[in-house]
């Protein structure tokens, strides 16, 4: 129970952000109106998805150091979770960008960052399947992701600021932080962030026992 | 300074190389010229600039894949061998990004003239476009100088140099794009400085990435 307590604060988070997600009063800004609720779980989905992504370049580095597999299998794995928490952040935006920009896609430097990152980590997958050798799959994949997810960091910190957005927040569009009328908001939004990554990590330590598990299985054969 | 001596060396050996088969460099050219000539036969004539722009920076784009896909991954890997008994990683791939970075500066400065030939100069601040191109080339060379070793190490080479490298390139393309069509348009050079500023940030970050991360890839 005492190793426990993070998967139970997890749920509680969770199930605070769903309620309150959707009962509290937030601020009637134009074109936003109520779906600024998507705040809590677009967004955060984003954030959940960055720190996961940050966890899984920490185990590259940490293989790349130390040359131990069980580094490979956290960071594939935690690869694996942040790309579900991008598919996630991808639907939830495009189901909200339909109903307030009237599109599913619009050309936009943070949709493109959200399209690049898919990318970056579906080619880390295909470069991972297409290398037999485990130690060699491991090594070479562990660069790839350093690599790329340092160029990732880049495209998104710099690239968004140099240009407008259509989010909210961004190129005069309002947003929660603009007004900073409403400080409720950040009251749901913050847990919100760490009730998903939680969500997150414990997938991820659910993804890597199993991997564990299998590789023991496959070497008692 | 030993490095030095070593990337001096490995340079002679490329140019060496290159004088040797002269065909690979010439094959690119005819490849840049091709491309070019296919998208004249095309177009015949474009006088939009985000066209114009566009199209320039994807034939350097594919270009620079073919041209720089040979450093790693046509290298035979006994040669590889060789080079790892008596030089210092860091030495090959400093070696490999100097050399690829002029090869690619030579490369797009022809691509420019033969693109200018066929479809028109529309760059009015041509100093400028120059800058972009040399910023470009040298971009677009180390990053796929990495990616080459990167994907050499795998079987399908050649279809994961571009599915591992267009994702990381966008950034880079999506800014010298910006800083060519200052160039085109002839905008005021203090509205450029912040694109040149990103571009010397990304290049720096590649190569110090690459010099850091090459050594383990190199061991096997």
């Amino acid at each position: 129970m005492k190793k426990n307590w993070w998967k139970i604060l997890s749920v509680i988070l969770l199930c605070y952000v769903i309620v309150a997600g959707f009962i509290i009063d937030v601020p009637a800004l134009p074109i936003l109106h109520e779906t600024i609720r998507n705040l809590f779980f677009h967004v955060t989905m984003w954030f959940a998805m960055m720190i996961i992504m940050l966890s899984s370049m920490v185990s590259s580095i940490k293989f790349l150091s130390k040359f131990k597999m069980t580094a490979d299998v956290w960071a594939v794995e935690s690869a694996n979770t942040g790309m579900f928490f991008g598919t996630m952040g991808l639907l939830t935006g495009m189901l909200w960008a339909n109903y307030t920009w009237g599109d599913w896609w619009v050309n936009d430097p943070k949709l493109n960052g959200a399209a690049a990152t898919m990318l970056i980590y579906l080619a880390y997958f295909v470069l991972r399947g297409s290398l037999d050798d485990e130690e060699k799959r491991a090594k070479v994949s562990a660069i790839y992701n350093i690599f790329a997810f340092t160029m990732l960091i880049v495209f998104l910190v710099i690239l968004p600021r140099m240009t407008d957005s259509l989010h909210p927040g961004s190129g005069g569009n309002p947003g929660f932080s603009t007004y900073d009328i409403d400080d409720s908001m950040r009251f749901v939004f913050y847990p919100a962030i760490i009730g998903w990554t939680l969500l997150g990590v414990w997938i991820l330590q659910i993804r890597v026992r199993t991997r564990f598990l299998k590789m023991k299985i496959n070497s008692n054969v | 300074m030993a490095i030095l001596q070593e990337i001096k060396h490995l340079l002679l050996k490329e140019l060496l190389l290159e004088k040797r088969q002269k065909y690979s460099f010439i094959g690119i050219l005819l490849y840049v010229v091709s491309t070019v000539f296919v998208c004249y036969l095309s177009f015949k004539i474009i006088t939009d600039v985000q066209t114009w722009n566009a199209l320039f920076w994807i034939i350097l784009l594919f270009s620079s894949v073919s041209a720089v896909t040979k450093s790693f991954v046509s290298e035979k890997p006994e040669t590889q061998l060789y080079l790892y008994t008596i030089t210092s990683p860091e030495s090959i791939i400093l070696s490999k990004l100097i050399y690829n970075a002029g090869m690619m500066i030579v490369l797009s400065m022809l691509c420019f003239g033969i693109y200018s030939l066929f479809l028109g100069n529309i760059a009015v601040d041509i100093p400028l476009f120059t800058i972009s191109i040399i910023l470009g080339g040298v971009g677009l060379s180390s990053l796929f100088t990495m990616i080459s070793a990167i994907a050499s190490k795998a079987d399908n080479s050649s279809v994961l140099m571009a599915i591992l490298g267009f994702p990381i390139i966008l950034p880079f393309l999506i800014t010298i794009i910006k800083l060519s069509t200052n160039a085109i348009v002839g905008a005021d050079w203090s509205e450029s400085y912040q694109y040149i500023g990103v571009l010397l940030l990304l290049n720096l970050i590649v190569v110090t990435l690459s010099y850091i991360l090459f050594p383990y890839l190199w061991k096997e």
